[in-house]
């Protein structure tokens, strides 16, 4: 169970959703559960199964590259944020 | 001189010793002392306007109108010997003679004052000033101890290349002028247009159809006439980029398309030039700095871009005006701290805003050891910059 926060450009396919809650005890649990719950987001995010090169994932701030990936455990306090690069600067 | 000077001075000469100049600059040289070191301390007792039209390397001020108030604090060791000087070899005699009284046990007078000692043809220094129209224009930043004169004398010393003078470009062009950055580049290829006057303030109606790196050129002249503006009236790309950021101490990176921060922070690693990173989206910002081979490189975050779909511009997706000005504001701030070496910077720190909720939060980024351009084993001459890939 984590709270998972959206980038604004990700919110369309969550039906525009800031923060959701989901449930899983790992990030690899709730980013399943999330896309179950929104399929149009892991069109976005991750359409070949794995983990995109443009979206990072934070739990509780830090980048998972860093904690265990996948593995990375989370609880009902935690938040995930899935944060893509963005463009504007004009 | 009056009788009883004389006898002030008969008496100073008889307790306080004196040195030559030469006997003085052979102390001043010897390895293993020197000004700065624990033998000797060298003090110049002249006025201020004396003391700026050059002065003694190493030397310590303490004009003889606060000799007892500050002397003190300038060589609290009152064993440490203390060698005098003034224009002639008279004030510092006296000065001596004060300096015993307080307690002093070691101290010498220099004899034919600094007049000697450049007659003698030894070093001396000229400090830098400020004009009295820069004293008054930066004195707000002069009081603050973290920046102070030689803060400000480095603000102004320093070259900060701006690539894009649009929504993030203007706000930060706008404040590093008025804080006194001594050379602004400009890099921009756009002309200004009516639906820029939302957010880029820099600009204005009257500048509607002028290349924006000259309008902003003719803001940041009337604001502050200190500041050396360069515009390039191109886009950046890989026939110039080396070329132009090789000038400048900071770049700040207000750019709207992915190609150009790849291109940008692939060149800023072979030239280890720091890269202030901005970027917004209707009502979010980010904010970070890459350092060179200190923290994450924008490849570390981003190893590609993201399909054009989940990247619109500004000109499709809309932006809140206000907000690439507080983004470009904190890349300004950002970009003093880089250059006063204050606070900490936000390298591998990603500032996010969120204008809506208010909230500010912040990510951790760290160098990734596998990264194409940083990492062990990087290349950042060769990468891609998806230039064919993304939509600009």
């Amino acid at each position: 169970m984590a709270n998972v926060k959206l980038a604004p450009v990700l919110r369309s396919a969550a039906g525009g959703s800031k923060v959701v809650s989901i449930e899983g005890s790992n990030l690899e649990q709730v980013l399943g559960a999330l896309f179950q719950r929104f399929p149009a987001l892991k069109e976005q995010i991750q359409p070949n199964g794995e983990l995109s090169k443009f979206v990072n994932v934070y739990v509780n701030d830090q980048d998972v590259r860093y904690l265990q990936g996948l593995e990375t455990a989370t609880g009902p306090n935690d938040t995930v944020t899935l944060l893509p690069a963005m463009a504007g600067g004009f | 001189m009056g009788d009883a000077s004389r006898e002030i001075l008969r008496k100073a000469r008889q307790q306080v010793p004196e040195w030559s100049a030469a006997q003085v600059n052979d102390l001043a040289n010897q390895p293993g002392t020197g000004p700065e070191g624990q033998d000797f301390v060298l003090v110049d007792v002249r006025e201020k306007n004396e003391w700026l039209e050059g002065h003694i390397p190493g030397a310590v001020h303490v004009p003889r109108g606060y000799l007892e108030l500050q002397i003190e604090e300038a060589v609290p060791d009152k064993e440490t010997k203390v060698v005098l000087y003034c224009a002639g070899g008279t004030r510092s005699l006296m000065a001596g003679a004060t300096l015993q009284q307080m307690g002093y046990t070691d101290v010498v007078s220099m004899s034919g004052g600094f007049g000697q000692w450049k007659a003698r043809g030894f070093n001396f220094v000229q400090p830098r000033t400020m004009t009295d129209v820069q004293t008054k224009r930066y004195s707000r930043h002069m009081l603050v101890p973290e920046v102070g004169e030689a803060g400000q004398f480095k603000l102004l010393d320093s070259k900060v290349l701006l690539i894009g003078a649009g929504g993030l470009g203007a706000p930060a062009l706008y404040y590093l002028a008025a804080a006194g950055v001594g050379t602004l580049g400009i890099i921009d290829a756009d002309v200004v247009e009516e639906s820029n006057l939302q957010r880029q303030i820099i600009h204005n109606t009257s500048r509607i159809g002028q290349y924006k790196a000259e309008s902003a050129k003719q803001t940041i002249q009337d604001l502050n006439p200190d500041i050396k503006v360069v515009t390039y009236l191109e886009r950046l790309d890989e026939t110039n980029v080396a070329q132009i950021i090789a000038d400048y101490d900071v770049i700040v990176d207000g750019t709207d398309n992915f190609p150009t921060r790849y291109l940008l922070n692939d060149a800023a690693l072979i030239q280890g030039k720091p890269v202030v990173h901005g970027s917004v989206f209707r009502f979010e910002g980010q904010l970070t700095i890459f350092k060179p081979y200190d923290g994450p490189c924008y490849r570390c975050l981003y190893p590609e871009p993201p399909p054009p779909a989940l990247a619109p511009s500004c000109a499709e997706a809309g932006v809140l005006g206000v907000l690439p000005g507080i983004i470009g504001l904190l890349q300004a701030t950002e970009t003093i701290k880089l250059l006063l070496g204050i606070g900490d910077p936000m390298v591998g720190r990603l500032l996010t805003y969120d204008a809506l909720s208010g909230e500010f939060n912040e990510l951790k980024l760290f160098r990734d050891p596998h990264c194409p351009a940083c990492g062990e084993n990087g290349h950042p001459e060769d990468l891609p910059t998806y230039a064919d890939v993304c939509a600009i």
